[in-house]
């Protein structure tokens, strides 16, 4: 599967896909020192986002999430890269100072957990896992 | 979006990398909100100081901005830190964290930002005018300088107020603009209101409105007469933090009302509201009082004399935080109002305050007459709170 966005912060990036249907808040969402989603109920709780191309709607909460972002790069803990269906300040600047790939304008219901992806430009392909 | 050949040439890395950043910083929020162009500011306001929030991450990134060349380019305050710059350790502050705070400042410093620390910068001279394109963050800050000041800013965060001031740009979208301006609903004040905390109170009833529409629309609040600098300071932190709203009109007040009719759809604001909002405001059987603050938007001169008009040859129970900015701070020093308060018992936290010090779990229970405050007492140090008038606030220190 193959779908273009728009470009927030280009690059390129492949990883494996971690889907979340409800939006991300870094600062509090996010612990910096281990990558984990830490927020209370959120349906990535437990699950780490280091090295993943991490697909959620759009980021909330405090604007200093920018620099959790920044904190987690600083901490080899960064996602790969970001796609959005629509992205906030939040994010998009989180990515420019941390020089993380992102993309919104994404279809993001079409994109199962577990995918392989590669980014380039303004382009994702999305393949199975290998592992099936 | 369009770019002159200026903005481009920063764009492209000619003014070094912080300029380079800073540009693709704003070009990324331009797209994001449909901006055609940039405007030039003649006035920012930087958030995102105290070490307590910024963390070794974000004190590497400003390093590396002031170490990429970054210079303000227009008049450029900031927002409080986490301590008195001067008398940190009077307030308990670990010396490790006091030499990281001043880390920040110094790299703030180096990139020509004036290092006022403070959230009232129309207080000391960060003052713009009507109708004047601007980049501030402080959410308190923004409101008061659309909604009192007629100035026009987004909402900005700690790095695009930065990037604003390091390219003197902010791209041309949200409040810059006349359409999103107007007022969409009339606010109808049927009450009395008297002091901070009747307006503190009256900006929470209209902020948990404005956040259970679907639409968000600007405020055009009537009733109000003479509602004087402190009230209105203390209305603009509330109404941004529990409706996160950046612009409101009041009727014969602020500059703008007199251009618009009053929108037909009309909210009631009376007696019980208020009433309700400081039932809120305080936690329910709350413990004993041990910490008092004042100060949250920093205090004007009026009410550091009032406090000091109070407190004389009182005994303060407790810990009393007295929160201002340098300048008035100086001030006070000049007018004798620092000796009667501190011969009290209470303390100046000059260049910070309740909410941005590293103070979570240190009190019990927080006694101020900030909305605001109450805010991110409960929710970011833990703290149960009890809201109380300004000069309460002050009897119940020295009961």
């Amino acid at each position: 599967m193959k779908v273009s966005g728009r470009i927030i912060y280009e690059g390129s990036a492949e990883g494996e896909v971690l889907v979340s249907r409800m939006g991300i808040s870094f600062f509090g969402g996010i612990d910096p020192e281990t990558g984990i989603v830490v927020e209370k109920g959120h349906e990535l709780e437990g699950q780490c986002i280091a090295g993943k191309i991490l697909v959620f709607p759009t980021g909330k909460g405090s604007t200093v999430g920018s620099y959790t972002l920044y904190r987690l790069k600083k901490n080899g803990l960064a996602p790969a890269a970001i796609l959005n269906q629509e992205c906030e300040p939040i994010t998009s600047v989180g990515c420019i100072i941390s020089e993380i790939p992102c993309l919104d304008h994404i279809p993001i219901q079409s994109i199962q957990a577990g995918m392989q992806g590669s980014i380039d430009g303004d382009t994702v392909i999305f393949m199975e896992s290998i592992d099936g | 979006m369009i770019l002159t050949q200026e903005e481009t040439s920063m764009l492209e890395g000619r003014d070094g990398p912080a300029v380079q950043k800073s540009m693709q910083i704003l070009s990324a929020l331009g797209k994001i909100y449909g901006a055609d162009r940039m405007v030039p500011v003649t006035s920012v306001q930087v958030a995102g100081v105290s070490y307590d929030n910024l963390g070794e991450a974000g004190l590497e990134f400003l390093s590396s901005m002031a170490d990429g060349g970054g210079r303000a380019r227009v008049l450029t305050t900031l927002n409080p830190a986490g301590m008195d710059v001067e008398n940190w350790q009077a307030m308990g502050i670990p010396a490790d964290f006091a030499h990281s705070q001043e880390r920040v400042i110094e790299a703030f410093a180096r990139m020509g930002v004036l290092t006022t620390c403070t959230c009232t910068p129309y207080l000391s001279g960060n003052t713009p005018g009507k109708g004047d394109h601007i980049a501030w963050a402080e959410s308190s800050a923004v409101s008061f300088a659309n909604s009192i000041l007629g100035a026009r800013t987004n909402r900005e965060g700690g790095p695009s107020a930065l990037a604003a001031a390091l390219t003197g740009r902010t791209p041309a979208y949200g409040l810059h603009l006349d359409e999103n301006r107007l007022p969409g609903v009339t606010v109808e004040v049927r009450t009395k209101l008297e002091g901070t905390y009747s307006f503190g109170a009256l900006g929470y009833v209209i902020g948990k409105r404005i956040e259970r529409e679907e639409n968000r629309l600007v405020p055009f609040i009537t009733g109000l007469n003479d509602p004087g600098l402190e009230n209105l300071k203390s209305l603009c932190a509330s109404i941004a933090t529990y409706g996160g709203a950046a612009l409101f009109h009041i009727y014969d007040v602020t500059p703008e009302a007199g251009q618009y009719p009053l929108p037909p759809e009309i909210w009631v604001v009376d007696q019980e509201d208020i009433d309700r909002a400081v039932e809120e405001l305080s936690t329910p059987g709350q413990a004993e009082a041990d910490f008092f603050s004042l100060g949250c938007p920093h205090l004007s001169i009026n009410e550091v004399a009032r406090i000091a008009e109070l407190i004389r040859d009182k005994k303060v129970r407790g810990t009393f935080w007295i929160t201002t900015s340098r300048p008035i701070k100086k001030l006070a020093d000049q007018l004798g109002y620092t000796r009667i308060i501190e011969a009290a018992g209470a303390t100046f936290a000059t260049d910070t305050c309740c909410v941005v010090a590293p103070i979570k779990g240190r009190f019990r229970c927080l006694v101020t007459d900030s909305a605001k405050a109450c805010y991110y007492a409960a929710s970011k140090n833990r703290f149960e709170t009890r809201f109380l008038p300004f000069d309460s606030v002050v009897r119940e220190a020295v009961k």
